[in-house]
């Protein structure tokens, strides 16, 4: 069923009746060609993509809980291609444009905004990192604007300039950066997978995977054996832990985020802003909430969950650029687990074992990947080679020395 | 979180940095036939299991003393707290 | 205007009367007041305006759940959107306005969404303004944004302070209560620790708003003279405005203590609030319960409320919405409601109970079976359509209707680390699992046990069998007789048929949006909140979620355990970001850190730079100079023409002793410092594990067992705590101990050609300082001013004869006056980071932009000093091919061929005639200057295998600040490459 504005009308008009669901809870079939780890965005895309674009069929996506439960159901909504490296910004860029087209893609409105975002900086060292990395994104054919405290006052007059412990001395801003609704693009993926046949399989958790002679040949499962001719991980903080099953360790660790959401507010921020010299990024959803996130507790976790000192940490943050905001409610904070990876930079590739995928090692940024995510790794699993924008997310690179480190931090997960 | 540190009793985990597996006590020998896959192993795969975890905890605002905590990732719950000098030792640091 | 809706007793102080305005006009209120409760005495049913379609709601509940009447408190800078007006303490002069409504409350433009309100059910928006794409950004989202949103704010700092604390105690007790109450006493006499904290102004709770007698006296005097006793506990803290915000790991509870928020203003130097975070041993949750709605057509006309809020209203603060009223209910308890407030003389015109059997509990009439189907009344109720057991249809006419559906235990804390509450079918509700945060226990109604004298029994076993658990004697319990009415309840959620149910009251939720949820999959409990927004306003649920989840389970033909629940997560209610944040804003957000020379240097007017925690003089302006280059310049020149000061104590210094100092900083650096004689000094590059340069600095022999390291400004901390990693946890036996002393020692650069000249002056004249006595790269522990300690250190960042000089930190300032004093006959000049970074560049010296922690050893051009004969930190990795490759970047130095051009940092190399795209990317400018010494910009940077290619031209690229044009590479070392000066 196509959606429209038309229909929305005839359906109002005539009870609602002609809605139907949005995606198939479909039972698991003894076997597949392609079986999909992970029900979020990166694997609903995956599927998505696998189908629609590489026109590959007998595809399931497992979902150990309910669909888009996990990173993609809570983040901060941010899409960026902002990146320094040339390792990443041409993944991210690609992913980028597949968000500004996403709607009409997906015939489904996952709110994508352009509403650009501001990294402010507060030191001559920091303008001079923040210039080499617009140049580098221009230079992959990105946008980038370096501007003026005086322009950036324009548009957000109410940032704290007259009694700042870290005065601004401009900021980096991606114009096409901006959020979208975190929820909408799993349901609009899934929906978007369910028509091109993809079986959606919730509450259907794997418990094992079956290799023979190095080779793959399927997952158990909680609702049992399901056969595969490639099986592909995308479980993000769980990434250990399902491929601990198949006997690998991975250089990922996971870290314990959280994120904040506000009472709503009648509009407040224009556009998504980074505070340089503390750990605070916000922006204001199209229901009014402030959105508010910073740095990671820090220490390994798996409980979706974190302590008050971060949160301290974070409305600091807030205050030293928004001092309006004291009076300001914070509603609720929830945790997710970051899969962090030893240079911060995701992992697409094959693994050892004949047939099986992964990936992995978003950190926090995984959201703003998800289209492109899906796009780079149906086509690795449709054609067994790297799609020319992810070539350097392989597992071997630390071996040989070609890491992707943006932040400079080294083989220290909890500090990317 | 609370920390009981060995010799300094309870202490807020905020006085902490962390920095992870206590396995990085083990840094292989550098003279090794193998030693580059031995230190690519050892400075990037880990573990990363979902409960008891042996990891290693500095007291940054306090004593300086490194330590190795373990504690349960999934409920954070600290079962021991040791001195990671004592553990380096205990476990064959020689030098 | 009169309070006509004032009945008779109740807790407020009719002695103390109190004006305040509500959408600009003036109403009469008391003392023991809240903004609701003083409207509703005042005949103002009509309090906000719900989210979505901008129903006209009035006030729901009595609580911090309050969904509905949400305000914008207070006017000008301390605005506070979304505020309770059932938890705003009334205070003489109180301002509130209505908010989310244009132009007024009763004329609301956005009302027309309702009219179209089967056009924008749930999950609309995700089927259409897909077209034209730009119209998302342009058109619909920025209506979109405007429409949303609730309460708006001032856009001026937050004109309170807040503080913060920490508190300890044995057992916090969570909520005052009957349980609490109860829990707190046997605690307190037992002589536990106790804090006690409870989100109201007036503890008591519930025996605050009932009319029931505890023992021989009314619940509120009971609770007032426990209050009374607690407080005069020694080992009691009762805790009143302060709410209980989040359990957190290892019994760590955060608490925010309202100190002035129903004051009109703070008193002077009081906080606003304070966070407090209170370390228990133990926690006991007597929270409560909360009572629950129906869902039926048309339940959210203002006037429709909790009848457990009605009562409240009636008991404590002697109000009423109306003076006829009806109840609804599916229990008992809705119908001590309807006694209480026909007691007080409201016309009771009937109670509505959808069980056949009814009890009669009053002279007014009992409606058994009987369930409603519509209501009337736009901006308040005025009457309601009943559907009796015998199938007939009855209009009743009332201006108020309380609603019980119910009881919930108040579970939230209890899922704060992830807990999943458990259904209970005799009550009809959730309760506490078995998983609870570490240290807590569940008393009371939160605990599913409802008659008051249970409750009360409940708090003090609970707190008995935790005073055996810490070791506590523990007292008889000598409990008051009171209230002890069985539950007695029928589950009953919504009325068949009905649509316009609402079940989230703020975010417009209604049971046709759940029924479309199921149609369209979004069946699990987590789709059915994200799809719908139900349980996602300002309350997180506390009053929709269970109607919610039951109609889910009806449509779905599950129970409604097994639909699950969603999870309540911190803080129990919202809590000003203020509060969290505390006094670390403005100038204050982080510690300022100053150099010894500070105080002198801001005599001298100097400019001063944020470098990490510390503020550093950035450069000393003169008279006449009108643009930073001219000072910057100058201190340059003069430093290189004679001499110059700078003040360098923000480097880290870390002493090294023990036998092992020599090996263990051959561990360290990557090159080797076991044969460094003493009375030396050796540049050390340090590397990370992984091969990558960590950070780069000077260690200085002292002995053959004590060393003294520097460190960047930066890395100060992190290198230190590396250090004592290598040393605790990888070479644990070695004798050797570390001590940062950074602070310990003030320490001076004294640069130029003149600077041994200048020294001579100052240190006392039995160390001979001459070339020959002390060259470069020579240290030692010296004395000043007439037998002073000090260190000195021959060591130059500038490229000039150099030296650096020590004194305790606390001699600084008289040190930097002494330098200066001295150097008058020589023109010294004092300079600072800006000509620090300057002379750094001219030289080619490595600094922060360099260590960007992506380069090595090789890329820094130091390769050959990564010692392949020993063991350190990152040599094993830093032979991996990838940090190897033939066009590794290579540390080199940049001038434009057109002198007038810029060499800016952050620029891109290419090679001359090949495209500009970041796939021919050879480099980029990691620090740049303007070079007085050599008349135009340089730049030091990283060019592929730059070393073989000093003389190209290469093109520089910033398309972000529009430059384009041609630099050469030349050798980083600008000035006196050879190194003659610095060892003149």
């Amino acid at each position: 069923m196509r959606y429209s504005g038309l229909r929305v009308i005839k359906e109002a008009l005539t009870g609602h009746r002609g809605w139907g669901p949005a995606w198939r809870d479909a039972d698991p079939k003894p076997d597949y060609d392609y079986v999909i780890i992970g029900g979020g965005g990166h694997g609903l895309a995956t599927a998505y993509y696998l189908a629609k674009k590489y026109g590959k069929s007998r595809i399931a996506v497992l979902e150990k809980g309910w669909i888009g439960g996990g990173n993609v159901g809570r983040n901060t909504t941010i899409i960026r291609s902002n990146y320094l490296l040339d390792g990443n910004e041409p993944f991210y860029e690609l992913s980028l444009q597949l968000w500004e087209n996403l709607e009409q893609e997906l015939n489904y409105n996952a709110m994508v905004s352009q509403r650009g975002i501001l990294n402010l900086f507060h030191t001559d060292a920091q303008r001079d990192a923040f210039i080499r990395r617009g140049n580098a994104m221009m230079l992959n054919g990105a946008d980038a604007d370096l501007m003026s405290t005086e322009r950036i006052l324009e548009k957000y007059p109410f940032l704290n300039v007259h009694n700042a412990r870290f005065p601004i001395k401009g900021g980096l801003a991606q114009h096409r950066g901006g959020t979208v609704r975190h929820d909408a693009v799993a349901w609009g993926y899934a929906r978007g997978a369910d028509q091109h046949g993809v079986d959606i399989i919730q509450n259907c958790e794997v418990t094992g995977f079956r290799i023979e002679h190095g080779k793959v040949l399927g997952v158990e499962t909680s609702r049992g054996y399901i056969g595969a001719k490639k099986v592909a991980s995308c479980v993000a903080g769980s990434s250990s832990r399902v491929m601990e099953k198949a006997g690998m360790r991975l250089p990922i660790e996971s870290h314990v985020l959280q994120a904040f959401v506000s009472e709503g507010l009648k509009p407040v921020l224009p556009g998504v802003i980074t505070f340089g010299a503390g750990h605070f990024y916000c922006s204001q959803s199209d229901k009014g909430g402030l959105v508010f996130g910073g740095d990671l507790d820090g220490y390994n976790s798996y409980a979706q969950r974190g302590n008050l000192p971060v949160v301290e940490d974070v409305c600091e943050g807030g205050m030293a650029i928004f001092p309006m905001l004291g009076r300001v409610r914070l509603l609720r904070m929830w945790g997710g687990i970051m899969d962090m990876s030893m240079d911060g930079s995701p992992i697409i590739d094959q693994t050892h074992i004949e047939g099986l995928y992964f990936n992995g090692g978003w950190c926090y940024g995984g959201f703003k990947a998800t289209p492109a995510s899906g796009l780079v790794y149906a086509h690795l699993l449709a054609t067994d080679t790297p799609h020319p924008t992810a070539t350097a997310y392989r597992f071997d690179r630390f071996e040989r020395g070609l890491m992707i480190d943006e932040k400079g931090m080294g083989n220290q997960p909890n500090l990317h | 979180m609370i920390i009981h540190h060995p010799i300094l009793g309870p202490r807020d985990s905020a006085e902490f940095t962390y920095l992870g597996d206590a396995n990085l006590i083990h840094r292989p020998d550098w003279q090794a036939e193998d030693a580059l896959a031995q230190f690519t192993d050892y400075g990037y795969q880990r573990k990363n299991p979902a409960g008891v975890h042996r990891e290693l905890w500095f007291h940054e605002q306090g004593d300086r003393s490194w330590l190795v905590v373990t504690r349960n990732t999934v409920t954070h719950e600290i079962t021991k707290v040791e001195l990671a000098r004592d553990v380096a030792r205990a476990e064959g640091r020689d030098t | 205007m009169t309070q006509v809706n004032r009945l008779s007793g109740g807790l407020i102080d009719r002695n103390a009367p109190l004006s305040f305005r509500f959408d600009g006009k003036t109403y009469q209120g008391h003392k023991g007041d809240t903004l609701a409760s003083a409207l509703l005495a005042n005949g103002v049913r009509l309090m906000g305006r719900s989210f979505k379609y901008h129903r006209p709601r009035g006030v729901m509940t009595a609580g911090s759940e309050e969904p509905n009447a949400l305000v914008e408190l207070r006017s000008g800078a301390a605005q506070e959107p979304n505020t309770r007006a059932t938890t705003a303490e009334l205070f003489d002069g109180l301002e509130a306005n209505s908010q989310n409504r244009w132009p007024s409350l009763a004329w609301d433009a956005l009302a027309i969404n309702d009219t179209f309100s089967n056009f924008l059910t749930a999950g609309f928006y995700y089927k259409t303004f897909m077209w034209p794409r730009a119209f998302w950004e342009k058109l619909y989202e920025p209506i979109i944004r405007k429409a949303a949103g609730l309460g708006s704010i001032s856009f001026e700092p937050d004109p309170d302070q807040y503080d913060k604390g920490f508190r300890h105690c044995d057992l916090l007790i969570i909520g005052a209560g009957p349980t609490g109450l109860a829990a707190a006493l046997t605690a307190g006499r037992a002589g536990l620790d106790v804090i006690l904290a409870d989100e109201d102004f007036a503890l008591g709770g519930r025996l605050n708003a009932e009319q029931f007698d505890v023992g021989d006296q009314s619940g509120a005097h009971w609770a007032a003279n426990t209050v009374a006793e607690l407080a005069s506990l020694p080992n009691v803290r009762v805790m009143a405005r302060t709410s209980i915000l989040g359990a957190f790991d290892h019994g760590i509870y955060g608490a925010v203590e309202r100190v002035s928020d129903h004051l009109a203003r703070p008193e002077a130097g009081k906080p606003r609030q304070i966070l407090w975070r209170i370390y228990t041993k133990r926690a006991l949750l007597c929270a409560g319960a909360m009572e629950r709605p129906i869902g039926f057509e048309n339940n959210d006309r203002p006037g429709i409320m909790l009848a457990s809020a009605m009562r409240a209203y009636a008991n404590r603060w002697a109000a009423t919405p109306a003076q006829e009223i009806a109840v609804f209910t599916n229990n008992d308890d809705g119908h001590r409601t309807a006694a209480d407030l026909a007691a007080k003389g409201v016309t009771v015109a009937a109670v509505i109970d959808t069980r056949e059997n009814a009890p009669k509990t009053g002279s007014y009439e009992v409606l058994a079976g009987a369930e409603i189907t519509g209501t009337q009344g736009r901006l308040g109720l005025r009457s309601v359509d009943v559907k009796m057991a015998n199938g007939q249809t009855r209009r009743i006419a009332c201006g108020a209707l309380g609603v019980s559906g119910g009881w919930n235990p108040n579970v939230h804390l209890t899922c704060h680390q992830r807990g999943k509450p458990e259904w209970r079918e005799d009550i009809a509700g959730f309760v506490p699992g078995a998983v609870l945060p570490q240290g807590m226990s569940v008393a009371g109604a939160a605990q599913g046990i409802f008659p008051t004298a249970a409750c009360m029994m409940s708090g003090a076993e609970a707190a008995t069998d935790i005073c055996a658990d810490l070791g506590a004697p523990t007292p008889a319990i000598d409990l008051p007789s009171t209230e002890d009415a069985p539950v007695n309840i029928t589950p009953f959620w919504h009325v068949q048929g009905a649509k316009r149910a609402w079940l989230d009251q703020q975010n417009d939720v209604t049971a046709k949006d759940v029924k479309l949820a199921h149609q369209e999959n979004f069946v699990s409990v987590e789709h059915l909140k994200r799809y719908t927004t139900l349980g996602m306003a300002t309350d997180q649920g506390k009053t929709s979620n269970i109607p919610g989840l039951a109609i889910m389970a009806e449509l779905s033909g599950k129970q409604i355990p097994q639909v699950g629940t969603t999870i309540f997560r911190p803080p129990y209610t919202p809590t000003a970001i203020g509060a969290l944040a505390g006094r670390s804003r403005d100038e204050d957000f982080r510690p300022t850190r100053k150099t010894p020379s500070h105080v002198w240097a801001e005599e001298q007017g100097a400019q001063f730079v944020e470098v990490g925690m510390w503020l550093r003089a950035q450069y000393f302006p003169r008279p006449g100079e009108t643009h930073w280059r001219q000072s910057v310049d100058r201190e340059v020149l003069q430093t290189r023409n004679s001499v110059g000061i700078c003040d360098v104590t923000t480097l880290g210094k870390i002493d090294v002793q023990g036998a092992d100092a020599a090996a263990f900083l051959n561990k360290i650096y990557a090159n080797g410092f076991a044969k460094l004689p003493v009375g030396k000094v050796r540049y050390g590059l340090m590397l990370r594990e992984d091969g990558i340069a960590m950070d780069d600095g000077t260690a200085a022999r002292f002995a053959e067992d004590h060393f003294v390291v520097t460190t960047t400004t930066a890395n100060a901390v992190p290198v230190y705590r590396h250090m004592e990693f290598v040393r605790q946890c990888l070479f644990p036996n070695m004798d050797v101990q570390l001590i940062s002393t950074t602070e310990a020692w003030a320490q001076f650069s004294v640069a130029g050609p003149n600077a041994r000249k200048l020294l001579q002056k100052v240190v006392d004249a039995e160390h001979d300082i001459s070339n020959e006595a002390f060259p470069y790269m020579a240290c030692g522990q010296i004395t000043v001013a007439n037998g002073l300690r000090a260190r000195l250190f021959r060591i130059s960042f500038s490229g000039e004869l150099a030296y650096e000089i020590a004194v305790p930190t606390r001699y600084g300032d008289a040190m930097i006056r002494k330098l200066v004093e001295a150097g008058k006959e020589f023109d010294a000049v004092v300079y600072g980071t800006e000509a620090l970074g300057v002379m750094r560049i001219e030289k080619g010296h490595a600094a922060g932009n360099e260590l960007n922690g992506t380069t090595t050893a090789l890329n820094l051009g130091m390769g050959r000093m990564v010692s392949k004969k020993k063991d350190s930190i990152g040599s094993t990795l830093s032979e991996r091919d990838g940090l190897n490759t033939e066009d590794a970047l290579k540390l080199v130095g940049f001038k434009p061929v057109d002198t007038e051009h810029p060499v800016p940092a952050g620029a891109h190399l290419m090679t001359k005639g090949d495209p500009v795209n970041a796939a021919h990317d050879q480099g980029y400018i990691t620090s740049a200057c303007y070079s007085p010494n050599l008349g135009c910009h340089i730049g030091i940077g990283y060019l592929k295998s730059g070393d073989t290619r000093l003389g190209e031209v290469v093109r520089l690229v910033s398309p972000l600040t529009g430059l384009d044009h041609d630099v050469e590479v030349v050798s980083a070392h600008f000035v006196d490459p050879e190194g003659e000066r610095l060892r003149a």
